[in-house]
This record gives structure tokens, sequence and C-alpha cells, in this order.
């Protein structure tokens, strides 16, 4: 299982995001690689992704991507990530 | 100290009264990343053009945002730089406006930085040391929340 972390520039928001989602997959004893990557690598990554974790402001730009796309408000918000995750996974 | 501490170098944290827009702010937290020696002074055009290619995305919780650009010859170490602004402003994000603290953040690449995300993470994710430096009144004060 991977799923890859986006964001702009790869280095913050999906960086954060990694932390918190590998939190929560830990609690679901989930076994999945999380990896933070910018928009541009993520493209080329997503190929042998499950899944895309992200901010709403940049779903229209991962459009057509073969992995599903998860949009988080909170990036702090681990029940947030533990909601959608689970409904993605479980 | 922590990672967290240690990433500001000296003369990165400041508080001004108020900033004119959110390109000000973001450029503030890349002025302070040049003065601790973190970045090359055409980093800050970067984090600008992040912000205007893919949006107020950076305002990370409700009142914070993280400026930053990208890996590469504009970085000379990672760290962070932090602004408090004591007028919030906005940023034109959705839900977390208005912003009153912007920390700025230049890496070396993409995942050397993950302990220190972390320990920034957690940081933020604790409101009582958040309230603490929000309600600081000096730099030295600033530095004691984040230590």
């Amino acid at each position: 299982m991977k799923i890859i972390a986006v964001c702009g520039m790869g280095i913050g928001t999906s960086v954060l995001l990694k932390i918190n989602a590998e939190k929560v997959l830990k609690m679901l004893d989930i076994e999945a690689t999380v990896e933070a990557a910018d928009m541009s690598t993520a493209r080329k990554a997503s190929f042998d992704a499950q899944i895309i974790l992200t901010t709403p402001e940049l779903v229209e730009s991962l459009k057509g991507v073969n992995a599903e796309i998860i949009s988080i408000d909170h990036f702090f918000d681990l029940e947030e990530l533990n909601i959608k995750l689970s409904k993605a996974l479980l | 100290m922590s990672i967290l501490s240690d990433s500001f170098g000296d003369n990165s944290i400041v508080i001004k009264e108020s900033v004119t827009d959110r390109s000000q702010a973001i450029s503030i937290t890349g002025e302070l990343l040049v003065a601790s020696q973190r970045v090359l002074p055409g980093y800050i055009q970067l984090m600008l053009d992040a912000v205007d290619k893919f949006g107020p995305y950076i305002v990370i919780a409700p009142g914070i945002a993280l400026a930053h650009g990208k890996p590469g010859d504009q970085v000379l170490t990672t760290g962070l730089s932090l602004l408090m602004i004591r007028e919030p402003i906005e940023f034109k994000h959705s839900q977390n406006d208005p912003v009153q603290l912007v920390f700025g953040l230049a890496a070396t690449d993409h995942d050397s930085h993950i302990e220190l995300m972390a320990e920034l993470a957690e940081f933020l994710s604790d409101p009582y040391r958040v309230n603490s430096l929000l309600t600081s009144s000096n730099i030295e004060q600033m530095r004691a929340s984040i230590a």
C-alpha cells in the first residue's frame, strides 16, 4: 500500500500530512508507506499509489491521476484523517 | 533545547504590530531566513510564487501559516523563521483566516527535515503552547514558548 501526501512544494504541508497520516495508519493497524511529494513528483509517482492526500486547493490540479484523491481540511485533526482513511481503506 | 528551537537561528523571529498584506508577511519571514543564513535572497520570490501558483493552502491551521519555497540552490540549510503579527491579516484562506503567526520554512530536500516537522506539528497541535507563543510580549518569551 502506497500513499502520497502532496502539496505545492513537497516540503511543508505534505510533510505534516505524512506525519499525521502515519500516526492514523498505525492506530488503524494498516501497513502503508506514506511519501511526501510536490505536485510534479506526485504525478509521476502516483502510478503505483492507492491514495493521494492533499489540500482542498490542490484537488483540481491533481485530477486525472489513477489514485483516489482524499482532500484534508485540517492537517492537525487526526479524527478527520482517521475517518477519511478508514472510509477509503477499511 | 529541541530540534524545533534549534531550527530558529539568530535574528529569525520578529514581532510586528501590523503588515500590509500576505505578500509582505511572507516576504518578512523570507528576509528572516536570509538574515539567519538559512537561504539566499532569491528564496523569498520562490515563497511568494508558491502562494501565487497554488493558493493560500499554506495556512495550515486557524491563524497559522507555513510559508515556504522549495529545495534548491537558494537553500543553504534547513531552518525556520517566525513572524508574529499583533493585528491578524487575511491570507484569503477559506477557513483558517485571519493569520497571526507566519512561519518561514527552508529545507534542503523533501525528507531530511521530517523530525523538525514532527516537532512543529506537535507544537502546533498543543493549544497551550500556541497560546503562550501568541501572548508573548517579546522575542525572548517567544523563544521560551518554542523551546
